[in-house]
């Protein structure tokens, strides 16, 4: 059986005196992709947020290979990658120098060569990628909202960070863009990756996949 | 990684975007210049009596300046989701937002420092006064700077932030204002400053590195919640 990365314990949070969920108790190991369900509202935004230990607005226990998260933020931190719901660029910035700025705060789990010149060209061939050549020198609030999510999934290439959080990566992604992400969470988990994300989409070539429903009754 | 590069990204992130919205860059130095020649219009032109009041005046304008500015140093950030990324890097948070602040500091207290002697001119300060009077703002805007962001880093996400952050942080610019405004009195009257600059000297050494910490806790206490 694979090693357990990231466990919940008992998880319990309530917002605005509404129990959002309660004994929830997740467990994701190495190569495997955690799909969190639900309609809106039911709590899978701040689910995500508490696991990746942004939010303390919950009662009950994370663990992160066996230790309580708190304890070794840092060493999580190295191994984890989140991608929120906000656009998380710079709209002043043009998409390049926001990668670059990522790539360097992100250099716990960077993929990209050492010295500037190489991460240059790693940058733009990632943007390649993600079907953004041509926008590197382009400010980003004059890329539509597609585009500029697109350079906040570049990041993932950026990153080799073991565990993806990712929160609705799909928003405003046209179909093809869809199936490239799709591949590359594919790729992620069988390379050992481990994946959890939320998004109404059907994740329909993705192995390992198992999903869980916030916002009815848990299965005890 | 190396301390020097992940500051000098950050600082030059936040350079490039400053530099890019160039009314936040002047809004505070405008602010400083009418704020400064209104006493002048409203109690009086006369020479003797605004060469007194000069040494306040300018103090109490760049005080107000740098508080009107603090609010651009958290508040984008958090709401295009950048600063959550900030809080969630492998980096120490320490280093990034010592950058945040001392770009902040660059873009609003160096630029005030830097032209006070014109406006003291104006209050005819008497010229034995400007170095102190430059001394004392490069030593205490960045103090301020720095005592502010954890102001701003407390009250960032909430709705309404610009008076509840002039009260946790006014009273905290109070030590600041006796030492400078007095040693440039001072100076003006012949009287020996060094004290009063060793003062803001330490005062400054301790914010530097002691405010850091206390912005990234509240910063994950604001984001936390």
């Amino acid at each position: 059986m694979a090693k357990t990365l990231l466990q919940s314990v008992n998880l319990y949070c309530e917002r605005d005196q509404r129990v959002l969920f309660e004994n929830l108790d997740i467990s994701v190991s190495a190569g495997e992709v955690l799909q969190v369900e639900g309609p809106n509202g039911s709590g899978k935004t701040t689910l995500l947020r508490i696991l990746t230990g942004l939010s303390d607005a919950y009662e009950g226990d994370l663990l992160w290979q066996g230790q309580p998260l708190q304890k070794v933020r840092e060493s999580y931190y190295q191994e984890m990658q989140y991608l929120g719901h906000s656009a998380g660029i710079k709209q002043a910035l043009t998409a390049e120098e926001n990668l670059q700025w990522y790539a360097v705060i992100q250099a716990g789990h960077l993929n990209a060569g050492s010295s500037s010149q190489q991460r240059a060209g790693n940058i733009a061939d990632i943007l390649a990628k993600v079907g953004l050549r041509g926008y590197e020198d382009v400010p980003c609030h004059t890329l539509s909202a597609g585009q500029q999510r697109r350079v906040n999934l570049a990041r993932l290439y950026l990153s080799s960070a073991t565990l993806w959080i990712l929160d609705e990566p799909f928003t405003a992604i046209d179909k093809n863009g869809i199936a490239t992400i799709e591949t590359l969470i594919e790729e992620h988990v069988k390379s050992g990756g481990t994946v959890i994300i939320t998004t109404h989409q059907d994740l329909k070539s993705v192995p390992n996949l198992r999903k869980i429903t916030l916002g009815e009754v848990l299965p005890a | 990684m190396s301390f020097s590069k992940l500051f000098m990204a950050t600082l030059k992130r936040d350079m490039t975007i400053a530099f890019r919205h160039p009314s936040d860059l002047v809004n505070p130095l405008i602010f400083f210049l009418v704020v400064v020649s209104l006493f002048p219009l409203a109690i009086s032109p006369d020479a003797r009596y605004l060469a007194e009041i000069a040494p306040g005046v300018l103090w109490v304008a760049s005080l107000l300046a740098t508080l009107l500015s603090l609010d651009m140093l958290f508040q984008s950030d958090y709401q295009d989701g950048t600063l959550e990324q900030l809080l969630l890097s492998p980096q120490p948070l320490y280093t990034s937002v010592l950058a945040k602040v001392v770009s902040h500091w660059l873009l609003s207290g160096l630029p005030l420092a830097l032209i006070s002697p014109l406006l003291a001119l104006m209050l005819f300060l008497p010229s034995s006064a400007m170095p102190t009077l430059m001394i004392t703002l490069l030593l205490g805007t960045p103090i301020m700077s720095f005592i502010g962001a954890i102001g701003a880093a407390l009250t960032i996400g909430l709705r309404k932030t610009g008076l509840l952050l002039s009260l946790i942080v006014l009273p905290l610019y109070i030590p600041i204002l006796i030492f400078a405004a007095s040693a440039v009195q001072n100076a003006a009257i012949g009287l020996p400053v060094l004290g009063h600059l060793a003062l803001l000297g330490a005062l400054l050494v301790l914010s530097v590195v002691l405010a850091p910490l206390a912005i990234a806790a509240a910063l994950r206490i604001s984001l936390g919640s």
